[in-house]
Order: structure tokens, then sequence, then C-alpha cells
């Protein structure tokens, strides 16, 4: 793995050590019984703390998982580095279009 | 001479690397799955709502309580390597990595017995 790659996988990381805590304590929450979609999408539509949240949230785990994704191609598949480069790549764009139309649809009023 | 090379392969710490590592993976697996069900809002609550009373179930009430185990033991044996790696070393990592997976475990089974 490159220093620069290096890098950015350490600071996605310290970075969502604590948004990993909220998250832990919002699905605890969540997870009472009979939670409907009404009770949960009227806490978090038109709120810009929570799309500011999960947009960071999106954001580093794109990043995250894709050098992961890579780091393990590369270690453990024979598969060469510009395919395991490129296919991680998709896989970071993926997980950014895909997380953050799942943020517009519970943060946008 | 084989089962001599694998023999580190038995140590907490080669084993925490592989949790880590294998987590890391399903949690890798599951996110696009995760964005696409959260996406379901788009069309409208009741789209959602059908599919949170299916979350009800049980087993995927037992699924959702593995996954939170996997993102716990990945965020806190990460954390132990972001110490190892920026600050002194210190004594303990084993008992740290065997912590760091009970912690996860206890929090999921709490979560899975809240949920049930």
């Amino acid at each position: 793995m490159s220093l620069r790659l290096y890098i950015w996988q350490r600071l996605t990381a310290a970075l969502m050590a604590p948004l990993v805590l909220v998250h832990v304590a919002v699905i605890f929450y969540a997870s009472r019984k009979g939670l409907s979609a009404a009770d949960i999408l009227g806490r978090t539509r038109g709120s810009i703390v929570w799309a500011s949240f999960y947009g960071a949230f999106v954001a580093a785990v794109a990043i995250h998982a894709s050098i992961g994704l890579r780091n393990v191609l590369i270690e453990w598949s024979p598969v060469g580095e510009r395919p395991a480069a490129m296919f991680s790549i998709a896989f970071g764009l993926l997980l950014i279009v895909l997380g953050l139309r799942a943020v517009a649809a519970v943060v946008l009023p | 001479m084989r089962a001599a090379r694998l023999q580190h392969r038995t140590g907490i710490l080669w084993i925490a690397a592989l949790v880590h590592r294998l987590a890391g993976l399903a949690l890798a697996i599951f996110l696009p799955l995760h964005f696409l069900t959260l996406g379901l809002a788009i069309d409208g609550e009741a789209r959602l709502n059908s599919f949170l009373r299916w979350t009800d179930a049980p087993l995927v009430k037992l699924s959702e309580a593995a996954l939170v185990f996997l993102l716990l033991v990945h965020m806190l044996g990460g954390l132990r390597l972001l110490v190892v790696e920026n600050l002194e070393w210190h004594d303990g990592q084993k008992q740290l990595a065997t912590l760091a997976a009970a912690v996860s475990a206890v929090l999921a089974f709490i979560l899975l017995v809240r949920a049930l």
C-alpha cells in the first residue's frame, strides 16, 4: 500500500471511530420494538445535523472501505494491483452514490 | 516444518488481525445493501415501513446483532491499531484485543435482547 493510501485509510479510520459510536447509539435507540418509518423520518427529515453527520460518514466509509478492499484483493486474490485498484475505485464510487442517495432519502424534507 | 510455519496462526493477535479483516470485508459487502434499503424512503414512508416490519423477524434481529458485533469489533480493533502505530508501545495488546472482542459481543448481545 502506498504511503498516500495508508494515510487516507488511517485518517478516515480516526474520523469514523466517534461516528461509529454515535451510529451504534442510534441503532440501539431505533431498535426499540415497533419503531415506524414515520418515527424515524420525523426525526431525520430537514435536519442539517443528521445530513452532515451521515454525509461525512458515507464519504469516510467509501474511502476507507475501498482502500481496505484493494489491500484484501492484492493480498488474498490472484488479481494484480491494477485490476484491484480499478475494482476498488468502482466500489468506492458505488458506495458514495448509494450512500448519498440513502442520506438524501432520510434527511430531505 | 509446515506446522512450525503455521504456528503463529494460533496467536491471539494473529486471530485479531484476521477477525479485523473478515469483519471489514463483511461490512463492505453489507454496506451497499444497507444503503439500498434506506434509499427505499425516497419512494415514501410506506416502502421503508414494510421493510422495517420485515426486520422484526427474529432471524433478522439476530443478523442485525451480528452486524453490530462486526462493526464494533472492527472499530475497536482498528482503534487499537491506531494507538499501536501512533503512540508509545504498551504491553497487554493480547488482553486489549480480547477485551475489544468481549465488549463488542456483550453490546451486540444486549442489542439482541432489547430488540427481541
